[in-house]
């Protein structure tokens, strides 16, 4: 079963996020970019399976700032190939984003595709069902478990309260995933120098076109105030509790 | 396109859940503002329509494979109700049914989507207010006139005013037929005392101020009341009165729930470490100059026996 | 002429055993014909399966894991042992003889590198040079305990070990009440360029100690700058704990501001950037004159002395001896001299001390196994040092390593001493006995 992987480059949250001048678009200046978290649990995803009965993995990414290190890091923990697509400049929101991958599978050849359930900054929607949309294949999200079949997988999406419902999906297919079988492996940095030194990018020209059908019209932080707020009374508190949906 | 709001309500073993009843709320207020009709879309379970009394109209499709959820036939029968009411916005859970539902509807059916939105406002344009970033910031954006999907946060309104007495009209769609690609199997329910807490959206989390093993009840009785789970810092899991997969820190496992509250925890760094991802922190406190004030969004000094006994017994109430 | 006999063994079984005597034998006119010049040949007492043994044994680097000959001089000085870890060189040697494969093995990683087996062990079997070959290639084969490998991708993607901005590592500075200059943006010629380290610049305690030494030196005049974001970790327990990938990538960069900020030494606030930068940083083009904080300021101890104004109240102060400062390094004194120029200190020993002192658990990665350690021992070294520490009466446990503070005021709550015991950085007893 041959496997690609949908890699996205997301604004690191350990980092304060700013606003730039305009409202509507972070600040670039201290923007440090990151794989998002859940598209490395669909790399894990795709290698355990590789090492559960063979085939080949291909990690894709659009071109972003450091996306070359993730590429080859991608490749020290065990991906067959690395797919860059170049040329498409700053993509808005995930539709554009879905178009942009969709397209650049058209060269692939692929029985599964897997990426993460969600990201961050998933304005106008998650990249999984929105790629499967376009390439008219079907799509689960929200998925824990993977197991290959004969041009099928049986899979296991998460419910709210831990319940899991299990389908079973006829391939070609695009799974979001939430969890690996287990937590992503690391790559020794040795190992990714060695790569980084020995093997190389395959790169494809993106091809996409703004099909973005919203606009931001003003990016706020969430009003905090400093520290925390203390509240004198158990009636304050379950009043907390209230505005934040949990009784 | 009408001027419709479409609430696709979301359902399992027999009754809604709870974003239902918040969305229908939100939908009406919504649907006040564009002059239409609240619609819901009831996919499955047509049994249950009489729970929706809030509601303006009910539209159902029943039929083989709908019983259980499935994001093809789902996504199918949703694209039918959709084509029949043509609404100007559908509202759907941020959920795990809902994702897959929102971004194959917005594609399929050429329709602008903003997920993840806290509130939705309607005028010659519908506008929505994403909460993205993980938390860190609001994103309000402009879906141009519509017909739009938006994909709802739980918690984001009050589920009670989506509840009401009324007798909604109930039309009724045909299922459409789908390529079965793919097929539901079973439902598998979560062992039971396998708790992840990494999986939570509560947890109500003990520290050393908690004093003697037996007094974690106080605790566990809160916790059941808030169906939360119990966490804790590393010195009651060393007392091995919790087991290991219980504690949050540094040396333990780093958790996001949507409400943290550290019942007599310090907030020594090597806690924090695992707990600072929640979405809302509350600290309970006897020392109002413990650090764990310095991450809380809430804090309240006082005996955390008395707050947890008083807000126990609150909730047992209402 | 050799023979057979059967020997039944005490185990019951019967084993082979081969001898070799000569038919005539005279020796200095004395016949010792046949039986009487019977000598055994040596039985083969080691039917073991070697193959672990030799595969870390190929490791260059681990080579003298197959050195020991089972004296046991290393049992009473293991650290890990004495907190009931079950551990120890002379153990892990028969373990492997027995079979165990180190690499996938819990005995990877219990050992902290402290190197009080080295000075004991009369065939120089050296842990400190086995343990981070072993543990590289279990690391590269993916056998890293979980709390190690979230370290290693903090590390990788943040320069630090908690995960936190590399921005950040300058907040403390533009909180402190302390002149400070931050060389990056204020670049220009200084005296000491202080490596400040992560626990410094991002634990909450260590910020306390951060500003006490910003204050020491702004009244000791000190002409110092820091590197503020531009710092990276030092890279020396990465290198211990088997990543040394990640160990180069660092001393590479920190190698690179050292060399752009003209300064005449480096001092660090931490044995294990002292180890580093002293010891490790020349292989990786990096020669630079660098001096543990403690042992820059005993250096300048007349003019301290006269600033210390303040009284320590006559509290009995007793002093832990990190392992990378003392036995790696030699440096047992100036850390002493500091406390002995405090007005009103009484300085006592604990009974493991200097060259013989007690490891705190934190070296060697140590710091990152916290959980998986725990599990293995029947108390943390850490725990068992804070109790020794109350056992000679002491009401404050001074200490000069940066990973210390955390790990021994968390130690003094969880052996119960909360309110008996105050652990306090020496550069943060100096400050308080500044006056100001
Ligand atoms: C290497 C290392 C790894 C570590 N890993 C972890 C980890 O993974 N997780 C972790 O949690 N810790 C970890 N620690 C330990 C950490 O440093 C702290 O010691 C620990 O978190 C303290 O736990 P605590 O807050 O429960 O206890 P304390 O710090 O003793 O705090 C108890 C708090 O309870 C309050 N209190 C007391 N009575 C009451 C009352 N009746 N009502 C309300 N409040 C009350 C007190 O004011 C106090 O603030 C680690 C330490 C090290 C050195
Ligand atoms: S270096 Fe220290 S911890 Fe490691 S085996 Fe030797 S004595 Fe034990
Ligand atoms: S001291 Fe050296 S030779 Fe003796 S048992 Fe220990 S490791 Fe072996």
């Amino acid at each position: 079963m041959n496997t690609v992987v949908l890699l996205k480059r997301v604004p690191d949250l350990v980092e304060d996020l700013e606003v730039d001048s305009s409202g509507t678009a972070l600040d670039s200046e201290h923007l440090k970019l990151t794989l998002n978290e859940f598209d490395d649990h669909a790399l894990e995803q795709a290698l355990l399976l590789k090492e559960g009965g063979g085939g080949e993995v291909t990690a894709v990414a659009l071109d972003s700032e450091d996306v070359d290190k993730m590429l080859f890091t991608a490749l020290a923990k065990g991906a067959d190939r690395a797919l860059k697509i170049t040329g498409t400049g700053a993509v808005n929101g995930t539709s554009e984003l879905a178009e942009v991958f969709a397209q650049a599978l058209g060269s692939v050849n692929y029985d599964l595709v897997l990426t993460g359930v969600q990201a961050s900054d998933d304005i106008d929607g998650q990249l999984a069902p929105t790629v499967a949309a376009k390439l008219s294949v079907p799509c689960i999200e929200v998925i824990t478990g993977v197991e290959a079949g004969d041009g099928s997988v049986t899979v296991h999406k998460e419910y709210a309260g831990g319940v899991l419902a299990e389908f079973e999906m006829t391939l070609p297919g695009v799974l979001g995933i939430q969890a690996a079988a287990q937590s992503p492996r690391y790559a020794p940095v040795s190992k990714v120098r060695q790569i980084q030194d020995s093997a190389t990018l395959d790169e494809v020209a993106g091809a996409g076109g703004d099909n973005g059908k919203f606009s931001i019209v003003v990016m706020t932080p969430p009003e905090t105030g400093e520290g925390a707020q203390m509240l004198e009374s158990v009636e304050e508190l379950i009043a907390v509790l209230d505005s934040k949906g949990v009784i | 396109m009408s001027q419709d709001v479409l609430v696709v309500a979301e359902h399992g073993q027999g009754k809604f859940d709870d974003i239902t009843f918040e969305m229908l709320g939100a939908g009406k207020a919504l649907a006040a503002q564009t002059g239409g009709a609240c619609v819901v879309a009831l996919i499955g379970g047509s049994d249950l329509a009489s729970q929706l009394g809030a509601a303006d109209k009910v539209v159902t499709v029943d039929g083989e494979g709908l019983e259980n959820f499935n994001p093809e036939s789902h996504s199918a029968a949703l694209a039918a109700i959709v084509e029949s009411t043509s609404p100007r916005v559908v509202m759907i859970g941020y959920t795990s049914m809902g994702m897959d539902l929102a971004s194959a509807l917005s594609v399929k059916a050429d329709m602008a989507l903003a997920a993840s939105c806290l509130e939705v406002q309607a005028g010659d344009t519908v506008t929505a207010v994403s909460q993205l970033y993980g938390g860190k910031l609001n994103v309000k954006t402009d879906l141009g006139a519509g017909p739009c999907v938006v994909s709802m946060l739980a918690g984001s309104s009050p589920a009670d005013a989506g509840k009401g007495d009324g007798a909604p009209a109930t039309e009724t769609v045909a299922a459409p037929a789908t390529d079965g690609k793919v097929r539901f199997v079973r439902l598998i329910e979560p062992e039971a005392g396998d708790v992840d807490i990494t999986a939570q959206d509560i947890l109500v989390a003990i520290g050393r101020g908690i004093g003697t093993k037996d007094d974690i009840e106080v605790a566990e009785e809160l916790a059941e009341e808030l169906d939360a789970a119990i966490a804790a810092s590393r010195p009651i899991v060393d007392s091995g009165w919790l087991p290991k997969n219980r504690q949050v820190g540094k040396s333990g496992v780093k958790v996001t729930p949507k409400v943290y509250i550290a019942l007599g925890i310090s907030g020594a760094p090597e806690h924090i470490e695992g707990m600072k991802g929640a979405a809302t922190i509350i600290a309970i406190n006897t020392d109002k100059n413990a650090p764990i004030f310095n991450v809380a969004h809430y804090g309240m000094v006082e005996d955390l026996f008395d707050v947890c006994e008083e807000l126990t017994e609150e909730l047992q109430d209402r | 002429m050799t023979e057979r006999y059967n020997l039944t063994v005490n185990t019951g079984r019967e084993k082979d055993q081969s001898f070799v005597e000569k038919e005539s034998a005279v020796i200095e006119g004395i016949d010792v014909s046949g039986r009487w010049n019977r000598m055994f040949v040596p039985r083969e007492i080691q039917d073991y399966d070697l193959t672990n043994m030799h595969k870390l044994t190929a490791i260059p680097g681990a080579e003298s894991m197959g050195w020991c000959y089972q004296c046991a001089q290393c049992m009473p000085a293991c650290p890990v042992d004495t907190a009931g870890g079950d551990y120890g060189p002379r153990k892990i040697f028969r373990r492997l003889e027995l079979g165990m494969d180190l690499l996938d093995s819990r005995d990877l990683w219990l050992c902290t590198t402290c190197a009080n087996c080295l000075r004991v062990c009369p065939k120089e079997v050296d842990m400190i040079k086995i343990m981070p070959v072993a543990r590289a290639a279990a690391v590269l084969e993916g056998n890293v305990p979980a709390e190690l490998l979230e370290m290693f991708q903090n590390v990788a993607e943040y320069g630090n070990p908690m995960g936190q901005s590399a921005r950040k590592r300058a907040a403390w500075i533009r909180k402190s009440d302390a002149e400070i200059r931050v060389l990056p943006k204020d670049p220009g010629p200084v005296d000491v360029l202080w490596f400040v380290g992560d626990f410094y610049a991002y634990h909450g305690r260590g910020v306390d100690a951060a500003n006490a030494m910003a204050r020491v030196f702004n009244a000791l005049d000190v002409d110092f700058g820091v590197l503020g974001a531009d710092e990276r970790t030092d890279g020396d327990s990465q290198r211990l704990a088997g990543e040394p990938g990640l160990y180069e990538e660092l001393a590479e960069h920190n190698i690179e501001q050292f060399k752009q900020h003209e300064h005449e030494r480096i001092v660090v606030s931490g044995p294990h950037a002292y180890n580093a930068i002293k010891n490790e940083y020349p292989a990786m083009g990096g020669e630079f004159e660098v001096e543990h904080y403690t042992q820059f300021l005993a250096d300048q101890i007349d003019e301290l002395k006269p600033l210390l104004t303040g009284s320590f109240g006559n509290r009995k102060v007793t002093f832990h001896d990190p392992c990378y400062l003392g036995r790696h390094n030699g440096e047992y004194d100036a850390p002493r001299d500091l406390l002995e120029a405090v007005p009103d200190l009484d300085l006592i020993e604990m009974y493991r001390c200097k060259e013989q002192g007690y490891c705190c658990g934190g070296g060697g990665g140590g710091m990152w196994l916290d959980g998986f350690a725990a599990e293995q021992q029947s108390e943390r070294l850490s725990e068992n040092r804070v109790k020794e520490a109350v056992m000679v009466g002491a009401d404050v446990l001074a200490v000069c390593c940066p990973y210390e503070v955390s790990r021994f005021e968390d130690a003094v709550k969880s052996t119960n001493n909360d309110g008996k015991l105050e652990v306090l950085d020496i550069i943060e007893i100096l400050d308080q006995c500044m006056g100001a």
